[in-house]
């Protein structure tokens, strides 16, 4: 059984259906892209999975179904980091404690030694410690997200638009130690990203959606290789 | 030159009391976007119930057991009004906020009398009365700063080194994000509402031994208090304290040497006007964007 | 759902009203709606008739909350801004009255219209700074402006006019004599000052009714529901906002500070322990439980002001033994209804009577 599986996703703005009913799922040490166009219903698959969107359908992550928990039992029991569009960063603490509050819901003795795991993927972080993180530069922030969720010690890390309002030579680097992180700890993660290519890269599989419903799930090769996703999304 | 070093040092003792309200207010404020307007109440209607504990009439108990047992009792009830009172209308227009908060006013104002009538009270001080430095203080006024710094001392202590205060701060300034690490931010609400009525209730025990304990004693105080706040910016809870103590210092400057004790409020009145006009964002505070 | 949406959009046409087209039970919303306010006049004409002494007295104070619950009703319900602080501008009404009658020696029915004036300029005045604070930052500074009332009006600076903490006893208002003979030739009885007392506020009453209900159905009325409902659009259709929401302001002020004027002429006496903030709950309770979008919401809320006290007398007779302070009952009264109509109806006693239509109702 697949880490995180969702069987007839449906989601919900007020009265309006935004996704319809689809299928997807990530295995576990994984990285899955979700592609698709904007309003596609990518960023509301990822909130739906962690319980900001009424959801409809069953999102069952290690067994248990998430589907009416709140996010934050969501986040503590099943160990589900979003690092979400916008980055989501505290603004007005320091680096290090915005890295304190992505362990917020650890109990264990090692959250001082995990500050050192994350300025090993980001020195940089290191260096901006006892800044405050709105002083942050857009790469920097993104990081720290990234930074953040990864204190949590995740098993699943959902990356909405990670490379949002980056330039294209963070944006690699970032993608480089995304697949790191991926490969050193083992954390599955759900990626969506209108930077197809890059994604891709670094994905096993991908589900490329449109208007709530999944059009296209493979192997990411085969996904990249797709005459129609090359055309309307890879350019080229 | 004598009368002034002592209204400046008087001013300083009141000030601590408008520090403590101009916190309690901005904590609140920074949570959830509103001004507690019943703040100066619920603050007056705890020193009620520290009246009752120590009181002969009511339980005789020592005065800092009184205090502490007072400051337990008014978080937990700080608290309880959030979660039963202001949960369920989080998401309503700033008018059902606002209608709210003044029913509240309105509530404990009564109630206050209605317990335990309307004829002042003498309210006790461990401090006593007599003259701390001949002239210029007295030993209570004293106290009231020395408590005021403790609390605050602590308070800030709480913010800047525990988890929890971590928490609380990022649950104010980005629920969502906070709730995304797991933070539970309607429990954050509520103990951010139980300490505010906690240090709303130190300020209140602080300064009923001046003005005698009545349902009407923190009208004028809660008006320092939000021209503290205002004053020192509502976004900052440093600001509060400062504000607070500054207003207290003006006020006695203002009632002594300028207009008169008898449009001390006033003063307050036009200090809160003429800063939301001209300084939206206080000494310290950050402007807030206005959205349209 | 109401017409309290923060976000609704503007009316295309300043000049058309979607009310007009609502039909009940084949009798169309308007005319129905003027059925109901001929009813009230006539009701309003009858009283006098009937009661005298303490309880004509007693409607007479109903009109005047209604009046002073009108000018925060049209403030907050119909222009979107709030006020704490209105217990201001009846302290300012209720003083010009009193101040021109001690000091001038002017009649009190002379008074009224110089005092509305006085208060429609105070209230645009105040309006001016108010137009730069956001809802929240104007309930802080009206807030700030009715705690610091009673003590401005005590200062000694001005007690010469306002008679300081002692107030001001003012003179009986008597009936004028034309008036005094022809109830006398009808009824063969004398006016009593009580009747009378009611008459004049009722007069005055109706009048500010209807200009507030013209006012509302007017142009200038819609225009200051779409600052409400949407400040940039109706900025962007050429509403001067700051005219209309000083403006509004002024006339709320006024509606509110006739009735001061009005108190201070039915009570003979005025003191500045009568315009504390209490003063001011007083009005947000008759707004907020008659419905604050709402001109028969202030007539509801008027008589419930009144009333409550009243009820909370009764239930502390009644339980005498048990209770000291009945007086403590009132506000927690106030308190309980205030935060009962934000949970259960938000629109207020008008807004139940609305749904009701809107349930037997059709569209033409």
């Amino acid at each position: 059984m697949a880490l995180l599986e969702i069987k007839g996703l449906k989601a919900y703005y007020g009265q309006i259906e935004a996704l319809h009913g689809f299928d997807l799922e990530l295995e576990e040490g994984e990285i899955t892209a979700v592609l698709g166009a904007n309003g596609a219903g990518k960023t509301t698959t990822l909130r739906a999975i962690c319980g900001m969107v009424k959801a409809g359908g069953a999102i069952t992550v290690e067994g248990e179904n998430v589907v009416g928990m709140s996010t934050e039992s969501i986040v503590a029991k099943h160990k589900i980091a979003h690092v979400p569009e916008g980055r989501g960063t505290f603004v007005r603490v320091s680096t290090e404690e915005n890295l304190r509050l992505g362990a917020f819901t650890r109990r264990d003795r090692e959250i001082e030694k995990d500050y050192e795991r994350v300025y090993h993927y980001f020195p940089r972080l290191k260096e901006r410690r006892s800044q405050q993180a709105g002083t942050l530069s857009g790469g920097e922030q993104q990081m720290l997200a990234v930074g953040r969720a990864l204190m949590l010690r995740p098993k699943i890390m959902l990356l909405d638009e990670p490379s949002f309002g980056l330039a294209p030579i963070i944006t690699e680097e970032l993608f480089d130690i995304l697949g790191q992180i991926n490969k050193e700890e083992g954390v599955a993660m759900l990626v969506v990203e209108q930077n197809a290519n890059l994604a891709l890269a670094i994905s096993k599989n991908a589900y490329l959606l449109e208007t709530g419903n999944v059009a296209m799930m493979g192997p990411a090769d085969q996904i990249m290789n797709d005459e129609q996703v090359r055309k309307s999304y890879l350019g080229y | 030159m004598d009368l002034f070093i002592e209204q400046t040092v008087s001013g300083l003792a009141t000030g601590a009391i408008y520090a403590c309200l101009a916190l309690a207010v901005v904590m609140i404020y920074q949570a959830i976007d509103h001004f507690n307007f019943a703040q100066g109440e619920m603050a007056m209607f705890s020193t009620y119930i520290a009246w009752y504990l120590m009181d002969d009439a009511g339980l005789g108990l020592p005065f800092w057991v009184a205090f502490v047992a007072c400051i337990v009792l008014s978080f937990i009830g700080g608290a309880a009004i959030e979660r039963i009172v202001f949960a369920p209308i989080s998401d309503a227009p700033v008018l059902s906020h606002i209608i709210v908060f003044i029913a509240l006013f309105s509530m404990f104002n009564s109630l206050a009398g209605f317990l335990f009538d309307f004829t002042p009270k003498n309210f006790e001080t461990p401090f006593g009365h007599t003259p701390f430095i001949d002239g210029v203080i007295s030993s209570h006024r004293v106290g009231m700063i020395a408590v005021t710094l403790i609390l605050l001392g602590l308070i800030y202590a709480f913010f800047r080194f525990t988890p929890i205060g971590l928490a609380m701060r990022a649950a104010a300034a980005s629920p969502e994000s906070a709730r995304l690490v797991g933070v539970r931010v309607g429990f954050m609400l509520a103990l951010g509402w139980g300490l505010a009525a906690s240090v709303g209730a130190v300020a209140g025990m602080l300064i009923a031994p001046i003005t005698f304990l009545t349902p009407d004693m923190m009208l004028g105080t809660l008006l320092y208090g939000f021209a503290g706040a205002v004053v020192g910016g509502l976004t900052s809870p440093l600001g509060a304290v400062i504000g607070g103590f500054m207003v207290g210092i003006l006020e006695n400057w203002m009632g002594t040497f300028v207009v008169g004790s008898q449009l001390k409020l006033t003063v307050a009145l036009v200090l809160i006007i003429v800063v939301l006009l001209v300084k939206p964002a206080g000494l310290l505070g950050r402007v807030v964007v206005k959205r349209v | 759902m109401t017409s309290t949406q923060v976000n609704g959009n503007v009316p295309a046409f300043l000049n058309e009203n979607p009310k007009d087209r609502i039909v009940v039970l084949g009798v169309p919303l308007p005319l129905l709606e003027r059925v109901g306010l001929f009813v009230l006049l006539a009701a309003v004409v009858v009283l006098p008739m009937v009661y005298d002494g303490y309880d004509i007295y007693e409607f007479g104070k109903i009109l005047m909350y209604m009046l002073a619950v009108l000018g925060l009703n049209l403030l907050t319900g119909f222009n979107g801004q709030f006020s704490l602080g209105h217990s201001a501008f009846f302290a300012v009404g209720a003083y010009s009255t009193a101040i021109m009658m001690d000091q001038l020696g002017m009649p009190y029915w002379t008074t009224i219209i110089p005092a509305a004036a006085v208060c429609f300029v105070a209230g645009f005045l105040f309006g001016l700074p108010a137009l730069r604070l956001d809802g929240l930052f104007l309930a802080l500074a009206t807030f700030a402006l009715a705690i610091a009332t009673p003590q401005l009006l005590k200062y000694d600076g001005i007690a010469h006019l306002t008679g300081g903490v002692q107030g001001i006893v003012l003179d009986t208002p008597y009936p004028p004599a034309w008036i005094d003979s022809i109830v006398m030739s009808i009824t063969g009885e004398e006016l009593s000052v009580d009747r009378w007392k009611y008459m004049f506020t009722a007069f005055v009453a109706v009048i500010m009714f209807a200009g507030a209900w013209n006012l509302v159905h007017s142009r200038t009325g819609r225009a200051l529901i779409a600052i409400r409902d949407n400040p940039l659009s109706a900025k962007t259709m050429g509403i001067n906002l700051a005219m209309f929401k000083s403006s509004a302001f002024g006339v709320s002020a006024m509606y509110t500070g006739v009735a001061g004027s009005l108190f201070a002429i039915m009570d003979e006496y005025l003191a500045p322990e009568s315009f504390t903030f209490a003063e001011a709950i007083k009005f947000l309770v008759g707004g907020v439980v008659g419905g604050i979008a709402s001109l028969f919401g202030a007539i509801f809320g008027g008589w419930f002001v009144l009333e409550i006290p009243n009820i909370a007398d009764l239930v502390a007779s009644s339980l005498a033994d048990y209770i000291n302070n009945p007086q403590g009952l009132t506000g927690l009264i106030y308190g309980l209804f205030l935060i009962f109509t934000v949970y259960v109806m938000p629109m207020g006693a008008a807004g139940l009577v609305q749904i009701l239509v809107h349930r037997i109702s059709t569209k033409r």
